[in-house]
C-alpha cells in the first residue's frame, strides 16, 4: 500500500480556506521566514479519505473481534460516550474560559473525583496525570514531596517494585530520581514475604503494586505487606492497571494503599485509539492532598473553581487540567454502571476464570490459583514438545480472527501468554476462542508449519524486526527513501487487495 | 445499563466447567479485612437516554468557542478542524485498537504513524520524531531528559517568554530529574541572545518559543547560536500552524524540536487530550522517548510497518528507559495527521498568512497601545487596555465577546494587558466588535 | 548464520557471560555463545570510549537486539585501548563468530592476578548446565 506522500500530485489540494483578499499580509523577516515549504502531501479531499480508509481496512480493534490482550483491559468502548463528548459545550471550551464560563465542566470534574475516591476508598483526587505512566510519576513526586516536608526526603531514597511489574514502574521510579529495589514473588504467586522484610527499612520510601498483579493473582498477604511498609514509615502506590478485577469487593484504600492511579482507557472504557489518548488520575490519602497538583477542582457553596493556592503542590504535570475528553467518557461510563460496577468486576473475574479452566488442558499453568481478571499461561510445553513458542501460537491465533493476548510477559514466566478477556464478551466468543487455542494446540503436534508461517492472512507477516531496528527508517525520505529490498514471491500481487 | 451480556444460564454453566458453586468463591483468595462491605454509592444506574440527559446539561452550564466571539488563545487555539478528521478518527478500528504490538494487525495505525512522524519532521526540519508525547508541554520535560543525558550537564535555561505551563511542568518534573533551571527574562517581548549565551554557560539545553507566548517572533537563529556557542542544545518551542510562514527550527541549528500539536486538528477540548510533538536530529535517536515507528520488510519481502529501537522503552529497559511513556496521545496526533494532510502546503502557508494579516488589521482597529510595538507578530498580539485586564473582559463577556487572556496572571507589570489572539476563524465583522468593545 | 555453540578451551569465562583471551599484560573482551543466543540478532553496540576505564564485574557497555538490552560486564581491569569498530558497524558479527571477528573491547590488564578468579570452558559449561 502507498504511503500518502506516494499519491500526492503537485497542484492538488483539499482546503480552501476563507480569505480575505484586500488584507495585506505582513512580512516576515528573512532570516526568520520559511524558506522551502513543508513536502506535506497535495492531494484532494476524497483521495485523503480513501487513503485513510483503506489503513482502517489494516487494523484491528475491538470492534473488530476479540482482543484479550492481558493488563490492558480492552473492553467495549460505548459510543454513547463519543457522542457525548462531542457535544459543542465540552468539544469546543476554551481552557483559559475561566470558572464562570466552564461550570458544567467543572461539575462534571468534581463529580468524577468523588466517584473515583469512592471506587478507591481514598480521599483526595487530582484528574491532571494524562496517562497511567504519568500517574505514577505523579504519584513517586507526591511521595518525595511527602517526606521532604516531613525532613526525610534525603534519608528516603528507594522505592520497591515486584519483580513482576510493569516496566513504566522502574521507569517512573527512575524519572523521579529514586532507586529501585526489586522483592520476588513466591511460588504462589505472591511477594516474597521474607524477601520483602529483608529490603524494606528506613531508607525506604514506599512500594509500588498492581493488585492483582500482573499474573492476575490477588496477593493474600497484602495486609501484611502494607503493616511492613507502614511500620518503617513508608508510604504504599497502587498502579491501578488492573482496578477491573476489584471494583466495588475490594477497595485498594482498604487493602491498605496510600496513593493510587487509574487507568481511565483501562478500566473506565475510554477508547485506546491506537496507543492513546488516556488518562491516569490520582487518588491519595489526606495527609498527601496538599501536595497534590494546581489547580485543584473544589467547590465552593453551589460554584465550582479552580483553586491555584496551594503552597504545597508539586506542581503541574501536564497543561491545564488534564485531558478533559477522557473525563467525560469515563464519567458517563460510570454514571452508566452506578454500583453495578461490582457486577462488571464479577464478570470480568468470571469470564477469566471460564478461559482458564479451559485452555489449562492444553497450555500449562504457572500458579495453581483461581485467578481474577486475567491469567498468564506459558506455551512451554508447545516449545519443548515441538519447537511452538508463544508468538507462534499469537501469530496462527490471528488466522482465527482473533487478536492475540500479551506475549512474553510477565518476565517470570517463559513463553508467556497473559490473558484478559473483560466483562463485555459473551459467552459465545469466549469459546470461540477457547475452541481456537485448543486447536492450535493441536495443530502444534500436527501440522507445525501453519503455525510457524502464519499469519495467513493479513496484508505484511513476520515483519523483520531486526532490519527495522538496524536500519531505522524512522521517516519518508522522499527522492532519498531507499529501495524496497527483498523481491515479493511470484505471483503475489504488490498491493494487498483493498478492504482485505 | 451496563454492557455485561451473561445470562444465568451461561453463569451457571461457567461455574460448572470452573468448579465452583459460586461467583462469591472466585474472590476466595481476598483476605476478609480488605473486602468491601457495601454497595458503592454513585447514585443509580442511567440508561443510555439518561446518560446523553445529564451531560447536555453539564454541557449547558459551559460558554463553548461558539456561543461568544472568543480572541483567547494563549498556547490552545480555536483554529479550524476538517470534519474528515471525526469521520476518520471515529472509524473503530483506529478508535478502538491497542497499541501496535502485533503489527500484522496493526499496519492501518502504524503506516498512520509513520506518516505522522514523516510530517512533524518536515514542518521541523529535523531527522526523526516520536509518535507523540502527551502535550506541548511534557515533551519539553522530555527534552530536558534527553539534554542531560546527551550532554552530562544538570541545568536547564528556559526563556521566560516561553508559556508559563511549559515552564511550570519542566520545573515540576526536574527535581525527579536532577536538573536546575534557570529562567532568561524577556527583553521587550524577545529574548536577548547575548543574555541567552552567559546563561547557558553549563546547561544541558536552551528552550525558547517561537513565536514565544507573547505572541512575538523571536530572533531564532541568534538564540539557537548563542546556545551552541555555550554547549547547550538549543530546543525550540514552536507552533505548527506557523511552520507554513516561519522556518524549520532544524534549519536553524537546533537540535530538537517541541510542541503543542492542538492547533493542527484538535479541538479546544478544555484543555485536552491533545498532542505533544518532539523531533529532534538522527544523532538523537537512541535517546527519544516514546514510540517510533520504522519501516522494514516481511518475510514475503512486502513493505511494512513496525514499533522500532523498543529497547528505548520501558517495556525492555525498564528502569533505564529514556521514559517510563507507555500510552500516549496517538489518536489525536493522527487527527493532526489529517488535518495537515487536508492543509496541504498551500494551506498552511495561507493559514498562517491569514492569522497575521487578521493580527495586524486587529491591532489598527483596535488602536490601543501595543506592548511590544516594534516586535512582529503572528496570530496573537498584547495590548495594554488602560483598565484592570480582568475588568475588561467581564464587561466584555457580557455583550458576547471574549477579548482574550489576562498576561498579568503570569507576568508582573501586565495586569492591565490582553493577549489578544487571532485566527481564520474570526472575521473582520468579529474585529470590529471587539475593538468597539475595548474602545468603549 | 548465527555460530555454531561453543566455548573455546584457552579462554577464560566471567559467571555473566563474557570471556577474556589473555596476551601479556592485555586481554580481548566479549560475550559467549550463550550470551549471543539469548539475546537474538544483535542490533546495536554502545562501547566504552577509548582510554576509559573498566572494573572487574562492572558493566563497561550495552548489548541490544530487538527484544532486550544487555549490560555487557567485564571479566577484568583495565584501560580501554581498542574499540572493535566493525562490531559497531555490523552488530550481527558477534552471532556470527563471538570469538573472534566478534570481539568487544582490548584493555590494558591493570590487575593481572583477576584472572585467577576467572572460570575454565569446563566449569563455565557446568555452570550454564545448572541453570
Amino acid at each position: 500500500m502507498k504511503l500518502i506522500f506516494e499519491r500526492s500530485r503537485e497542484g492538488r489540494r483539499a482546503a480552501r480556506l476563507p480569505r480575505n483578499e484586500d488584507l495585506p499580509v505582513p512580512e516576515v523577516p528573512s532570516e526568520l521566514r520559511r524558506s522551502r515549504p513543508p513536502r506535506l502531501p497535495e492531494l484532494p479531499e476524497l483521495e485523503i479519505v480513501r487513503h485513510f480508509t483503506e489503513l482502517t481496512t489494516r487494523n484491528f480493534g475491538i470492534d473488530t473481534g476479540f482482543y484479550p490482550l492481558g493488563s490492558c483491559t480492552m473492553k467495549y468502548n460505548p459510543r454513547v460516550n463519543e457522542r457525548v463528548v462531542a457535544l459543542p459545550g465540552f468539544r469546543d471550551l476554551h481552557p483559559h474560559q475561566g470558572e464562570d464560563g466552564a461550570q458544567g465542566a467543572l461539575e462534571l470534574m468534581y463529580e468524577l473525583q468523588d466517584m473515583l475516591a469512592e471506587i478507591t476508598g481514598l480521599d483526595a483526587v487530582s484528574l491532571q496525570p494524562a496517562a497511567g505512566s504519568q500517574g505514577e510519576l505523579t504519584g513517586l513526586m507526591l511521595m518525595r514531596a511527602f517526606f521532604a516536608d516531613r525532613g526525610e526526603g534525603d534519608r528516603r531514597r528507594k522505592v520497591v517494585v515486584a519483580d513482576t511489574a510493569h516496566g513504566t514502574n522502574p521507569a517512573s521510579v527512575t524519572m523521579a530520581g529514586y532507586e529501585l529495589v526489586k522483592v520476588d514473588t513466591d511460588k504462589r504467586g505472591n511477594i516474597d514475604l521474607d524477601d520483602l522484610r529483608a529490603k524494606v527499612d528506613d531508607e525506604t520510601a514506599g512500594l509500588m503494586l498492581t493488585n492483582p498483579s500482573t499474573l492476575g493473582l490477588f496477593d493474600e498477604h497484602i495486609e501484611e505487606i502494607a503493616r511492613i511498609f507502614h511500620e518503617a514509615g513508608g508510604l504504599l502506590y497502587y498502579d491501578g492497571a488492573n482496578l477491573n478485577a476489584v471494583c466495588g469487593i475490594s477497595r485498594p484504600g482498604d487493602m491498605g494503599f496510600d496513593i493510587v492511579h487509574i487507568n481511565l482507557h483501562k478500566t473506565f472504557s475510554q477508547p485506546h485509539g491506537g496507543g492513546g489518548p488516556g488518562g491516569g488520575p490520582i487518588v491519595v490519602r489526606e495527609p498527601l492532598e496538599p501536595f497534590l497538583p494546581v489547580p485543584a477542582v473544589v467547590r465552593e457553596g453551589s460554584a465550582f473553581r479552580l483553586d491555584y493556592d496551594r503552597p504545597k503542590t508539586i506542581g503541574k504535570v501536564r497543561g491545564f487540567t488534564g485531558p478533559f475528553g477522557v473525563f467525560v467518557r469515563s464519567y458517563a461510563f460510570i454514571r452508566s454502571y452506578g454500583p453495578a460496577l461490582r457486577e462488571m468486576s464479577e464478570v470480568a473475574v468470571l469470564n477469566a476464570n471460564y478461559l482458564l479452566a479451559r485452555l489449562r488442558e492444553a497450555y500449562e499453568l504457572p500458579f495453581e490459583r483461581l485467578c481474577m481478571h486475567e491469567f498468564v499461561l506459558s506455551a512451554r510445553n508447545l516449545k519443548r514438545e515441538h519447537g511452538i513458542t508463544a508468538l507462534d501460537v499469537a501469530k496462527r491465533l490471528m488466522d482465527y480472527g482473533f487478536h492475540p493476548p500479551t506475549i512474553y510477559f510477565p518476565l517470570i514466566v517463559p513463553e508467556a501468554l497473559m490473558i484478559e478477556p473483560t466483562e463485555t464478551e459473551a459467552k459465545e466468543t469466549l469459546d470461540d476462542f477457547c475452541d481456537a487455542m485448543l486447536e492450535i494446540a493441536r495443530e502444534a503436534g500436527e501440522r507445525p508449519e501453519l503455525l510457524k508461517e502464519a499469519p495467513h492472512r493479513r496484508p505484511v507477516r513476520r515483519l523483520d524486526e531486526v532490519k527495522a531496528a538496524k536500519r531505522a527508517i524512522v521517516r519518508y525520505r522522499f527522492d532519498d527513501h531507499p529501495e524496497l529490498e527483498g523481491k515479493p514471491s511470484e505471483g503475489e500481487a504488490l498491493e494487498a487487495q483493498k478492504g482485505a | 445499563m451496563t454492557y455485561v451480556h451473561l445470562t444465568d444460564a451461561d453463569r451457571a454453566e461457567m461455574l460448572e466447567t470452573i468448579g465452583v458453586s459460586s461467583v462469591e468463591e472466585l474472590f476466595r483468595d481476598i483476605p476478609e479485612g480488605v473486602r468491601f462491605g457495601r454497595a458503592l454509592d454513585l447514585g443509580d444506574p442511567y440508561s443510555e437516554q439518561e446518560i446523553v440527559e445529564r451531560l447536555e446539561e453539564l454541557a449547558a452550564l459551559n460558554r463553548p468557542a461558539g456561543e461568544e466571539i472568543s480572541f483567547l488563545g494563549a498556547g490552545v487555539y480555536d483554529h479550524y478542524v476538517t470534519a474528515i478528521v471525526d469521520a476518520i478518527l471515529q472509524r473503530g478500528e483506529f478508535l478502538t485498537a491497542y497499541t501496535p504490538y502485533q503489527p500484522e494487525l496493526s499496519q492501518g495505525v502504524l503506516q498512520a504513524l509513520f506518516e505522522y512522524q514523516t510530517v512533524i519532521c518536515e514542518l521541523t526540519g529535523m531527522d526523526v520524531s516520536n509518535a507523540s508525547g502527551y502535550d506541548g508541554t511534557t515533551v519539553a520535560a522530555d527534552a530536558c531528559f534527553i539534554a542531560k543525558h546527551a550532554t552530562g550537564r544538570t541545568k536547564v535555561v528556559l526563556a521566560e517568554s516561553v508559556n508559563p505551563q511549559v515552564r511550570q511542568v519542566v520545573r515540576t518534573y526536574a527535581p525527579g530529574f536532577g536538573l536546575d533551571v534557570v529562567d532568561v527574562p524577556h527583553r521587550d517581548g524577545i529574548t536577548d541572545p547575548d543574555e541567552l549565551r552567559a546563561a547557558a554557560e553549563d546547561a544541558a539545553c536552551v528552550i525558547f518559543q517561537q513565536p514565544n507566548f507573547f505572541g512575538c517572533l523571536e530572533p531564532a537563529p541568534d538564540l539557537a547560536a548563542a546556545s551552541s556557542d555555550a554547549g547547550a542544545l538549543p530546543v525550540a518551542h514552536v507552533d505548527p500552524v506557523s511552520l507554513g510562514v516561519l522556518e524549520a527550527p532544524g534549519e536553524y541549528g537546533c537540535a530538537i524540536a517541541i510542541g503543542e500539536g492542538q492547533g493542527a486538528g484538535n479541538p479546544l477540548s478544555f484543555g485536552g487530550p491533545h498532542y505533544g510533538f518532539i523531533a529532534a536530529r538522527e544523532e538523537f535517536t537512541r535517546r527519544m522517548p516514546g514510540r517510533i515507528v520504522g519501516e522494514t520488510t516481511d518475510v514475503d519481502g512486502q513493505r511494512g510497518y513496525v514499533l522500532t529501537l523498543q529497547t528505548r522503552e520501558q517495556h525492555i529497559r525498564r528502569e533505564k528507559a529514556t521514559s517510563n511513556i507507555t500510552t500516549n496521545q496517538t489518536l489525536l496526533a493522527l487527527g493532526g495527521l489529517i488535518q495537515l494532510c487536508w492543509l496541504g502546503p498551500q494551506g498552511l502557508r495561507e493559514l498562517g498568512e491569514t492569522c497575521m494579516a487578521l493580527a495586524e488589521h486587529a491591532k489598527e482597529r483596535i488602536g490601543l497601545p501595543l506592548v511590544f510595538p516594534e516586535r512582529t507578530t503572528f496570530k496573537e498580539f498584547a495590548i495594554r487596555v488602560g483598565r484592570p485586564a480582568a475588568e475588561v473582559i467581564r464587561s466584555a463577556r457580557t455583550k458576547g465577546i471574549h477579548p482574550g487572556y489576562p498576561l498579568g496572571r503570569d507576568y508582573e507589570g501586565m495586569d492591565d494587558v490582553l493577549l489578544v489572539a487571532v485566527t481564520e476563524r474570526r472575521s473582520l465583522d468579529d474585529i470590529e466588535e471587539l475593538a468597539e468593545v475595548l474602545t468603549a | 548464520m548465527a555460530a555454531d555453540e561453543s566455548y573455546p578451551d584457552e579462554l577464560r569465562y566471567h559467571p555473566q557471560h563474557d570471556w577474556a583471551r589473555i596476551d601479556g599484560d592485555e586481554a580481548v573482551l566479549g560475550i559467549t555463545w550463550y550470551a549471543q543466543d539469548a539475546l537474538g540478532e544483535l542490533v546495536h553496540y554502545e562501547p566504552p570510549e577509548q582510554g576509559a576505564t573498566v572494573t572487574k564485574d562492572a558493566s563497561y557497555g550495552e548489548v541490544e537486539s530487538v527484544k532486550a538490552v544487555s549490560d555487557i560486564i567485564a571479566p577484568l581491569s583495565g584501560e580501554v585501548i581498542e574499540v572493535n569498530q566493525t562490531v559497531i558497524d555490523a552488530p550481527e558479527t558477534v552471532n556470527e563468530d563471538p570469538y573472534g571477528e566478534g570481539w568487544l573491547i582490548r584493555i590494558r590488564l591493570s590487575d593481572p592476578g583477576e584472572a585467577d578468579t576467572l572460570l575454565s570452558a569446563d566449569t563455565y559449561q557446568a555452570q550454564l548446565a545448572d541453570q
